[in-house]
């Protein structure tokens, strides 16, 4: 009984604070056809300019802290391959998976996996079981990718 | 049969150790990077200029602040930490360099920070004071000054290889949300960029370091903290098991690398 309180409390908390309100706690069922995802997880076309601020927001796709991106922008990081021109050289089917998870791609990749839950360990508390990233801001995310020619 | 076949195989197990006793110590391992590289040449010139002027190194107030607590009797002893080991430029030379190491009669290996709560709580009668607590920072810090310039040195052979082999583990183990592990960053990435930040190589043998950041010196674990965080890793506590193990394991990799302390980092 003493821990009902807190408990309800804690839960409450989780419950109102935004990135339980935006993260996905389920995963979209998603189809992979050889490198590729070909379907979108989400009936609503992807928006690129919400997809741009996915990219280069810290709490979300933070993409730039590993990748060299074409926009002004101090301090990009080279992790990574630079992204310039990716929408070129991919699908968007192809971009579809590596943003979901490059490690189906190459299981050593120091790439995170932006929409997978299994296979994690030590997550800190605040995110577990959730995607950094939810369907509708990989769709996001890829409208913006395919901008980049 | 089920049972019976694990008994035999737990039988086979026990043998190997027995064997593997036998036979002397593990297999000395292998270091990823054989030549270790201190995060000073990863230091932008503006952090580095104050690291090498101890008249700018405000870790310098910290080490002023040890030296008057190393003299200071504390607790129901009636003790200083001078009251049993003198002069801590003779009697601590060499300790930072050496340690984390095994304590025989703990059975596991302690931080220099856990040896001085060993020494406070045991023979002064005076509480222990929390990791990473600027009291600790300070006496951590000038101890650690006495051994500058000293290749670190741990010794991880016989009873203490097991909590080594931990501390490996825990450096290997991929965690948190990112799925990164320590050597994802600091040996398959260092010298690039993550963000404004050029990734050294991990090394220990600056610490206690000044943070810029934060504005105080920082116990190494500490900067574990941090770096389990920035994956969206759930951290271990300060001065619990797994980071004492890791960084048993992170002095071994550093071994050879002059003690730094206090270094400066950004
Ligand atoms: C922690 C570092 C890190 C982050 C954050 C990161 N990536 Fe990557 N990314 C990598 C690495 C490393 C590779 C190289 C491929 C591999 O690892 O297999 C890569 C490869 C890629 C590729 C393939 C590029 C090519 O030319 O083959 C794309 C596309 C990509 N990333 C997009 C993104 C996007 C979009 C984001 C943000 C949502 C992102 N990455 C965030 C590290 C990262
Ligand atoms: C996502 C990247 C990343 C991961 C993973 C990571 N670190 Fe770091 N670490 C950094 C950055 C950035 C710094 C500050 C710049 C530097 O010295 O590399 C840093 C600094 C350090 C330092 C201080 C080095 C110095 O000279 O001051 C140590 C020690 C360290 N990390 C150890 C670890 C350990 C142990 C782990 C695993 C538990 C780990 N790091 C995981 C990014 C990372």
């Amino acid at each position: 009984m003493r821990l009902a309180i807190p408990a309800a409390l804690a839960l409450l908390l989780a419950l109102s604070s935004p990135a339980a309100l935006s993260r996905d706690t389920q995963l979209v069922p998603f189809r992979i056809v050889e490198d590729s995802i070909p379907e979108p997880l989400t009936s609503q076309p992807g928006d690129p300019a919400r997809g741009r601020e996915v990219a280069l927001d810290r709490s979300r796709g933070n993409c730039i802290t590993c990748h060299n991106m074409p926009v002004e922008a101090d301090f990009q990081g080279n992790l990574g391959p630079p992204l310039d021109g990716v929408g070129e050289r991919y699908s968007i089917g192809e971009l579809r998976l590596r943003i979901v998870d490059m490690k189906r791609i190459n299981p050593e990749s120091n790439m995170p996996s932006f929409y997978r839950l299994e296979g994690l360990h030590g997550v800190r508390r605040d995110w577990v079981g959730r995607t950094i990233l939810t369907a509708q801001e990989v769709e996001d995310l890829l409208a913006y990718l395919m901008t980049l020619r | 049969m089920r049972r019976a076949g694990w008994l035999a195989g737990a039988g086979a197990l026990a043998l190997g150790a027995a064997v593997a006793l036998a036979q002397g110590s593990p297999p000395e391992p292998r270091r990823q990077i054989p030549n270790p590289e201190s995060g000073l040449n990863y230091a932008t010139p503006e952090t580095r200029a104050i690291q090498e002027d101890d008249f700018l190194n405000p870790a310098f107030l910290w080490v002023e602040e040890g030296e008057q607590a190393w003299n200071r009797v504390e607790g129901t002893a009636g003790y200083s930490c001078a009251s049993c080991h003198q002069d801590a430029t003779v009697s601590m030379r060499g300790v930072r360099a050496r340690m984390p190491a095994y304590h025989p009669r703990l059975q596991r290996v302690v931080t220099l920070e856990q040896q001085v709560n060993i020494c406070r709580t045991e023979r002064m009668g005076a509480p222990a004071l929390p990791i990473d607590s600027r009291p600790l920072n300070a006496i951590t810090t000038y101890i650690a000054l006495q051994s500058r310039g000293m290749p670190v040195n741990v010794d991880i052979s016989g009873p203490a290889r097991p909590f080594f082999d931990k501390g490996e583990q825990f450096y290997n183990t991929r965690r948190g949300q990112l799925d990164l592990r320590c050597g994802s960053c600091h040996e398959d990435n260092y010298g690039r960029y993550l963000r404004a930040d050029l990734l050294s190589q991990g090394m220990s043998n600056g610490f206690p370091t000044y943070r810029l950041k934060e504005q105080r010196v920082i116990s190494l674990q500490f900067r574990l903290q941090g770096c389990v965080n920035d994956v969206r890793g759930e951290s271990p506590p300060m001065g619990g098991e797994e980071f004492t193990n890791l960084e048993f394991y992170l002095a071994w990799r550093a071994q050879g690398l002059p003690v730094e302390s206090p270094s400066v980092r950004r």
